[in-house]
């Protein structure tokens, strides 16, 4: 049921609202509302029981394992959500002034210097407010220090064929053409078509290492320097900053910018789909493109927002106010509840999961798409031949996961692999968990060798089966329309 | 096994194109594009009158799983669309070559049409591209 | 001996390791499963001399309890009075049932709904958020959020030229009053695909945009108008008209609109004669605190005629394999996942936990909650107004009428004047200064329904204090 079929005409939440009063008589009638919108109208015990309701059809971390591959699911600290709903921050107004607000900066500055560390980069700002706004910014960074250096025949940028979508819709975004350089099949970039592909026009490469394909890019030293000496820059896409947390810092790697998803690494809830964070992180070159607003700290010391003034060729704003705040809180959080050690065992056991979990996966029958590699922090198996001999596909086993109280892996990403699973256990699974999906797996393959139908029916125990995707994009249904059609 | 009439040009990129008796030139995409995108679920369809260069975007075709341009096969006018593909874009599953035809133009040069891709050298190209 | 006392400092380290799992036993059995003899062989691939070493940037680890100790020190630094600055994020009362509801774990540390079946839970929720925004904007379709106001502005302004057929401009006309920040941030975001903004200036008398000034920018083919409504300084533009001039010119539309104004302001689809194309804004008011700056939502809504131009999430109702209803995922093709560089935006995520709260809220307040709201604001402004004008003789800047927001003329500058009121614990307003050199003077001050009878007045006496601090 939807809340708009609990409404009633003339209930009501009443104690979060006054009684009826006269429409504002000094408004013109032209700016009136003409009539009500048709929100619904429900009491506060029905609101409460048809969300709380709505909560439970849904998995979630908290519920169920999520080895969801380059989503890094790790348990999101209820501390650190605590921390940042303390009321001083949850009623601070982005626009109150520095001497009200100092407790606040102190944390971002220090998140700042931190998020340095991890990175080995030379600034950060922490106001892209998601993944997909950090590279952004990177990449527009990227396209003004060419302009700067009046460099303006740079349009073209570098993209594996491996990464993910954004990469590409990011750099066409920032204006540039996109050319892709093929992996090979041991997962590295391939690093002849690269010297063939870069020249004067390329402004830049974007990539992530680990890979999207779950292997460490062995040769990534020579990589940067082929951009480099062709004189582009070097963009890292942090997707997978977990694998590496505390091992390597990509500004070691050679990359001059980055962006990190605080939500993935530094463990900050998803939301259901959000929200995000995504801070960029810059090598000397570009420390004066980022975009603004950047903490900055006085001797005293005293903690203030640098603006335009102070960053005078910033790519600039990216948001009404500074970002996501109470994200960047709970990263700080995190951040210090973890401290140095912590972060330094993030990567490792996140890699010690993930090399089990394949390793075990193999055991079962599972085809490794890079065997003689090893994991990082995820690893992909492939599907290909139980799809060719037994008709079952990793969508097929997706479903069905679920029925096992398992989210299902990242299907069919990277798109190059052939019916994959992309999974990656993060490091806050502890061994038993990752037996059962083990178990769960093998128990899967061995029903589809049995009894394919019951895979390819799957899921049997949600609350809906699969949907008609077909259906929905067709016949748009975006919103109720009024009078509800009849079911 | 998708269908490649001898009649009909193709560009590499999946589009058909075929002469008509009054110079016409009718556009859609192949049996094999409609196989590969799936449930088509939308189309969008150039403007009447438009003037299209030959390889320039003419409009684009959606499927759940992708959603690809459409290109025109040769230069000229757009003088009709489909617009019955609006309301019942699955015709161009059930009807690609006919049917489910998407746009006519109005030819700069019919010549151009020569320089597409026979039936037999795009079926060809098609099994390449589907190993 | 020796190797006793490794082995017992080995498992006190391996003890304290905050959120990961694994005992000594479990890395032994794992390790021998992979069949290596540590944790390091597992990075062999990595060149060795890119290993890092300790990161000394970051301090040692505390326990939760330190942690929320110092974390409430710092915020508790940051308490101060009563705020009367609004400028794009407005203090309203959230009922208590938003955030205890939407911060269930289900909805808190649940994943984007890509496996529809396990996710029908925010999907209907989201579905729930677009009807509900649809609804009050008049219009036929929302999204399920963008990052935050100002970035679906920039997306409108993007979508705008994408869905603009009558033009191939890549321009955009837009108000000068709406806020500073939204338009740094769009020109930010857009003049990188050669989209470019000219700006309208704002009346000197009104602060909107009289007719002499946009109807210089007849027959200049721009792709669309944005106005904002309110406008940055509370006020209200004649959307009615401005509408029907764009689309008289043969542009589109884009109205940025505060959702909460819209309990009991006009919607968008009703102005002038067809009403406005895109309609985007910042849904922060609703049951989503001020908190810095964000997290917040921003949403957008068109009518169905150009939603395929629209960027972002969009959640669908569809039926399943047994005919059941259920709510899925739609229009993706058109996103990067799929579409890559030709995708309508580079946007992966909405804010969901965002649109949880704020389908929460409207749930609660509903039609009448929301008109209630939205017009104690109004007369909580109105009569701040009235207090200045009987007791400090301070009025408005601009004439004409307001929604919660107004900006006051003061005999000093602004920033001092604020300066003076913050010293006594009030935060009156925005420095207009900021926005326009010719508004030095001006504050922006904003009054919701949280503002009591003694709020107000004790934001006059401050004022009065602070004018005979900075020496009027």
């Amino acid at each position: 049921m939807l809340i708009f079929d609990h409404s009633s005409k003339g209930r009501g939440a009443t104690a979060q609202f006054g009684p009826p009063m006269e429409p504002a008589s000094d408004l013109p009638a032209e700016h009136l509302r003409s009539s009500p919108a048709g929100l619904p109208e429900v009491s506060e015990l029905q609101v409460v029981r048809h969300f709380t309701n709505l909560s439970r059809r849904n998995f979630s971390i908290d519920t169920q394992f999520y080895p969801l591959g380059s989503c890094t699911m790790k348990y999101n600290p209820r501390g650190a959500h605590r921390a940042a709903s303390q009321p001083g921050f949850l009623n601070r107004h982005p626009l109150a002034p520095e001497a009200q607000s100092q407790g606040f900066l102190a944390c971002l500055w220090e998140l700042q210097e931190y998020l340095k560390d991890v990175t080995g980069m030379k600034a950060v700002s922490l106001t892209p407010m998601a993944g997909a706004q950090g590279e952004f910014a990177g990449v527009a960074m990227i396209r003004a220090y060419h302009q700067r250096n009046g460099d303006d025949g740079r349009t073209e940028i570098l993209i594996p064929d491996a990464a993910h979508g954004t990469n590409p819709a990011t750099a066409v975004m920032c204006g540039f053409k996109v050319r892709e350089v093929p992996v090979t099949r041991e997962g590295d970039v391939d690093i002849n078509a690269l010297r063939a592909a870069v020249g004067p026009q390329t402004a830049g490469l974007m990539m992530t290492n680990p890979s999207t394909c779950g292997v460490f890019e062995r040769r990534i030293q020579e990589i940067a320097g082929v951009v480099h000496e062709a004189g582009g820059l070097l963009y890292y896409d942090g997707a997978n900053l977990n694998a590496i947390l505390g091992q390597v810092k990509p500004g070691d790697m050679g990359f001059d910018v980055l962006h990190m998803n605080l939500h993935k690494t530094f463990a900050t809830p998803h939301g259901g789909g959000g929200p995000g964070s995504g801070p960029v992180g810059v090598g000397q070159r570009l420390i004066d493109f980022l975009p603004t607003p950047v903490v900055g700290r006085e001797p005293g010391p005293r903690f203030r927002w640098l603006d335009e003034q102070d960053i005078p060729h910033t790519i600039g704003r990216l948001s009404a106010f500074m970002g996501n705040a109470g994200i960047l809180l709970r990263a700080y959080a995190y951040a210090r509840l973890l401290g140095r050690d912590g972060m330094y065992r993030v990567g490792r056991y996140a890699t010690l999961n993930a090399n089990y979990m394949a390793r075990q996966l193999e055991k079962k029958g599972f085809t490794l798409a890079y065997p003689d590699r090893r994991a990082t922090h995820e690893f992909i198996i492939t599907l290909a031949k139980e799809n060719r001999e037994l008709g079952v596909s990793a969508m097929d086993f997706a479903k069905r996961l679920l029925d096992y109280g398992f989210h299902a892996p990242t299907t069919y990403f990277p798109l190059l692999i052939p019916e994959c699973l992309l999974i990656e256990p993060t490091e806050t699974e502890c061994r038993e968990e990752i037996d059962r999906f083990i178990e769960a797996m093998g128990a899967i393959l061995e029903e589809a060798r049995t009894d394919p139908d019951l895979v390819r029916g799957s899921p049997y125990t949600m609350p809906v089966k699969r949907l008609d995707d077909v259906k929905a994009a067709r016949d748009l249904d975006l919103a109720l329309i009024d009078p509800r059609p009849a079911p | 096994m998708a269908e490649y009439p001898d009649d009909l040009r193709f560009l590499a990129s999946h589009e058909w194109a075929r002469l008509e008796e009054d110079g016409l030139v009718t556009v859609g995409i192949s049996d094999f594009a409609q196989e590969e995108l799936g449930d088509v679920v939308f189309v969008e369809l150039p403007e009447l009158d438009a003037e299209l260069a030959a390889r320039s975007e003419a409009g684009v075709v959606e499927s759940v799983k992708a959603a690809s341009d459409i290109y025109a096969p040769v230069s000229g006018t757009v003088v009709a669309i489909n617009e019955a593909l609006e309301d019942a874009p699955e015709t161009v599953n059930d009807s690609p070559y006919d049917d489910g035809w998407f746009f006519r133009i109005s030819p700069t040069d019919p010549a151009e049409l020569d320089g597409l891709l026979s039936a037999e050298d795009y079926r060809r190209h098609c099994e390449e591209e589907s190993h | 001996m020796l190797r006793t006392i490794d082995a017992t400092a080995k498992r006190n380290l391996t003890s304290h390791m905050p959120f990961v799992p694994h005992t000594q036993d479990d890395e032994a059995s794992m390790l021998n499963a992979i069949g290596v003899a540590d944790i390091e062989t597992l990075f062999d691939e990595i060149p060795a001399e890119l290993r890092s070493g300790r990161l000394l940037g970051v301090p040692a680890g505390i326990s939760e309890m330190a942690m929320l100790r110092l974390m409430a020190e710092r915020s508790a630094a940051d308490s101060s009075g009563i705020s009367f600055i609004g400028a794009g994020a407005y203090e309203h009362h959230i009922p208590s049932v938003v955030w205890d509801v939407a911060s269930r774990g289900e909805f808190l540390t649940a994943y984007t709904p890509y496996q529809a079946e396990a996710s029908q839970g925010t999907l209907q929720l989201i579905y729930e958020y677009q009807t509900m925004m649809s609804r009050l904007t008049g219009m036929e379709v929302a999204n399920a959020s963008v990052y935050d106001g100002a970035s679906a502005l920039a997306e409108a302004m993007l979508m705008g030229v994408r869905a603009n057929k009558k033009s191939k401009s890549r321009r955009i006309l837009c108000a000068g009053n709406i806020h500073p920040h939204y338009l740094k941030t769009c020109r930010t975001i857009v003049t990188n695909q050669q989209i470019e903004i000219d700006t309208v200036d704002w009346s000197e008398e009104y602060g909107t945009l009289s007719s002499s000034l946009w109807r210089e920018r007849e027959d200049q083919d721009y792709a669309a108008l944005v106005v904002s409504y309110p406008n940055f300084f509370g006020g209200l533009d004649d959307v009615g008209k401005l509408t029907d001039w764009a689309h008289d010119q043969n542009m589109l539309l884009i109205a940025v609109v505060n959702p909460m104004a819209l309990g009991i302001l006009r919607a968008p689809a009703e102005w002038g004669q067809a009403g406005a194309d895109i309609v985007v804004g910042e849904g922060q008011p609703f049951g989503i605190p001020v908190a810095s700056g964000g997290p917040y939502l921003g949403y957008m809504c068109c009518n169905k005629a150009i939603v395929r131009q629209m960027p972002g999430r969009i959640i669908g109702r569809t039926l399943d394999q047994d005919g059941r209803e259920g709510f899925t995922l739609t229009l993706q093709a058109r996103e990067q996942h799929i579409r890559r560089g030709k995708a309508t935006s580079n946007i992966c995520t909405n804010q969901g936990l965002l649109v949880t709260a704020a389908t929460i809220y409207l749930s609660l307040l509903g039609d009448r909650g929301l008109a209630s709201v939205a017009t104690e604001c109004h007369n909580g402004m109105l009569a701040l107004i009235d207090k200045c004008r009987v007791r400090l003789d301070i009025h408005p800047r601009f004439s004409g009428p307001v929604f919660h927001e107004v900006a006051f003329e003061l005999p000093a500058r602004a920033a001092d004047v604020l300066a003076a009121m913050a010293d006594q614990d009030v935060l009156g307003g925005y420095d207009l200064g900021e926005f326009d050199a010719r508004l030095a003077n001006c504050m922006l001050t904003n009054v919701t329904e949280t503002r009591t009878e003694a709020d107000l007045d004790r934001f006059v006496e401050a004022l009065a204090v602070a004018l005979k601090a900075v020496g009027c």
